[in-house]
């Protein structure tokens, strides 16, 4: 079987992330790295094959600027076999719904028994693309997976809801998404960063996957932002020192007096 | 304007989440419906939803929808959707993909996160915290419908719901494809199925807390407040608490009434998470920390010395 990894490039932790006041998009200049959920991702289909099923192929798959190749390149430093990066001009600024149809598109090309996703982007804080994604691709969806077993041509998932977890089955091919509980990433050997400059990583356009043109980039976003502001300020708090060691009695005073006991 | 609500249900209990955004739909008038989807629905039951906000529900009652997953609700909604200006989401696993699969069936855009919304001349208008909660976004749609999804706990439900409205059962069609995925059991969270999202009172063990072995000082405040545990990531990677009680991942927005943070630091994502709370509280020996700067209350001191006088007090005062 084949595995397909979204992987989505986003400001590093450490980087001061900034939103463009005058078109509402994320400023992408600064540092940048694999959206962590998307690492978890690629680490669970190595350990699906390490786990002895017949996984003839990892492809790690991207649309972003073309600086994104950059975490493609550590993708396959982290095991991926060859990637795909979708670059166009003609795609930036895309949104939600113009994003999951680009990646439908060059997923549909993979020849992917399973689509494997990060449950949500650290930068944009939604959890929406899997299921997005699967509805394109008509195939079966389990989001926020805990725990996966693929058994022939079928995987039996753990899904985390509100409730405790959900045990869901589901054919090949499929697409889910997996909670960063399902594992711990690997850090790459230094003879894999090496060796991921001589695996192949290929780059499309906007034309090469004949895309129309109307449902992507900032004129083809649906969802359009309108302002950005500062959220509202939170009033200035009570400062109390323990010095004295009375600091529980105080504490005592204000949950009583707000009502909270 | 007319929206459709999708309201979600779990063993025969409306969704929280769901309900409070249809009181929001209704506070800003036009026809609301509500969408429920599942099998062998009970016709009062759906009705019930009139004194949530709703004037009319729409069921689609089918064996294909009884197995509580997203795609075949999305095969039942959407010819419905199609004739709304906006279909509105509450927070919740099944929900969100319910609402992504929709905004991708329709090619609609999707405000996710959404804290407030309002109607405009030009459509539903959407807010929402981003990037950490440090700014506030505001989003329309250059095209109806739009699809709206909910943060957890941003929107409360009716206190006092009473009422009616009246029922329509819709056909319900749906592919293959959609329903090729099952439900095959469940299981309960390592807590023993306390959800820390519907906590009233949550007391937060962080990395200040030194070690697994103090975690019973938070575990005996919690209980003399009558509240739960939560934690923040860094202790859960540290193994001392199982991952469902961590506050800050996917769909753990917590909105306690009382908010206790026990060695927290305040990292973003825990800012995030907890950022709905009523009062917060924290006790962090470091007078710098992060914490400080959103806590209502901010003592700067031992929290291992500080929980167990604590403790002692409120036990004393609750009998």
């Amino acid at each position: 079987m084949n595995i397909a990894v979204c992987v989505k490039e986003v400001p590093s932790a450490a980087s001061h992330r900034r939103l463009d006041p005058a078109t509402g998009r994320l400023d992408r200049s600064g540092d940048s790295e694999p959206n962590p959920f998307d690492v978890h991702a690629l680490e669970e289909a190595i350990r699906i094959r390490e786990g002895g099923a017949d996984v003839a192929e990892i492809v790690a798959v991207c649309m972003g600027p073309e600086s994104a190749g950059r975490i493609l390149t550590k993708a396959l430093a982290l095991g991926a076999d060859r990637a795909v990066l979708v670059t166009d001009p003609a795609l930036a600024g895309s949104d939600i719904a113009g994003t999951a149809y680009v990646l439908a598109a060059v997923l549909g090309k993979q020849d992917a028994d399973l689509v494997v996703l990060g449950q949500q982007a650290a930068d944009g804080d939604c959890y929406v693309m899997a299921a997005a994604v699967a509805d394109h691709m008509r195939r079966p969806l389990v989001t926020q997976v805990a725990e996966l077993k693929v058994e022939g041509q079928k995987l039996k998932a753990k899904r985390q809801a509100e409730h405790g977890y959900d045990l869901i089955e589901a054919p090949l091919p499929a697409v889910i998404s997996v909670s960063d509980a399902i594992n711990t990433p690997r850090l790459p050997s230094i003879k894999a960063i090496m060796g991921a400059k001589k695996k192949p990583l290929e780059t499309l356009s906007a034309a090469d996957l004949e895309l129309d043109l109307a449902r992507v980039g900032g004129d083809g976003a649906r969802s359009v932002v309108r302002s950005v502001s500062p959220p509202p300020a939170k009033a200035g708090g009570v400062h109390i020192e323990d010095a004295g060691g009375d600091s529980a009695e105080k504490v005592v005073a204000i949950l009583s007096e707000k009502g909270l006991i | 304007m007319a929206v459709l609500v999708h309201v979600h249900h779990d063993d025969g209990e409306f969704s929280a989440n769901s309900l409070g955004v249809l009181a929001k739909a209704a506070s800003l008038g036009g026809d609301v419906t509500a969408f429920v989807a599942g099998s062998d629905i009970d016709a009062a039951w759906a009705a019930a939803l009139g004194g949530h906000g709703a004037t009319r529900v729409l069921v689609a009652d089918d064996p294909a929808l009884s197995g509580g997953l997203s795609q075949p609700i999305v095969d039942a909604i959407e010819p419905h959707a199609r004739e709304a200006d906006a279909i509105l989401f509450g927070a919740g696993v099944v929900s969100a993909d319910v609402a992504a699969g929709l905004a991708a069936r329709l090619g609609a855009g999707i405000a996710c996160e959404t804290t407030e919304f309002s109607s405009g001349d030009d459509g539903i208008v959407a807010i929402r915290p981003a990037l950490g909660d440090t700014v506030m976004v505001e989003s329309g749609f250059a095209a109806a419908p739009g699809v709206v999804l909910a943060r957890a706990n941003a929107f409360a439900p009716r206190e006092e719901p009473s009422g009616s409205a009246p029922v329509e059962r819709v056909e319900v069609s749906v592919s293959d494809w959609a329903r090729s995925a099952v439900l095959s059991g469940r299981e309960a969270a390592e807590t023993g199925g306390v959800d820390i999202t519907e906590a009233d009172i949550l007391v937060t063990v962080g990395r200040g807390l030194g070690g697994p072995e103090n975690v019973h000082l938070v575990e005996a405040l919690a209980k003399a407040l009558g509240g739960e545990v939560a934690a923040t990531r860094a202790v859960v990677d540290a193994g001392w608490v199982p991952y469902s009680m961590q506050v800050g991942q996917t769909g753990k927005t917590v909105s306690p009434k009382l908010y206790i943070a026990c060695g927290v630091s305040g990292a973003i994502q825990h800012k995030v998470g907890m950022a709905n709370a009523g009062t917060i509280i924290a006790i962090n020996k470091d007078q710098n920390a992060p914490i400080f700067e959103f806590a209502d209350v901010g003592v700067v001191g031992d929290a291992l010395a500080i929980l167990p006088k604590l403790t002692e007090l409120v036990a004393a005062r609750r009998g």
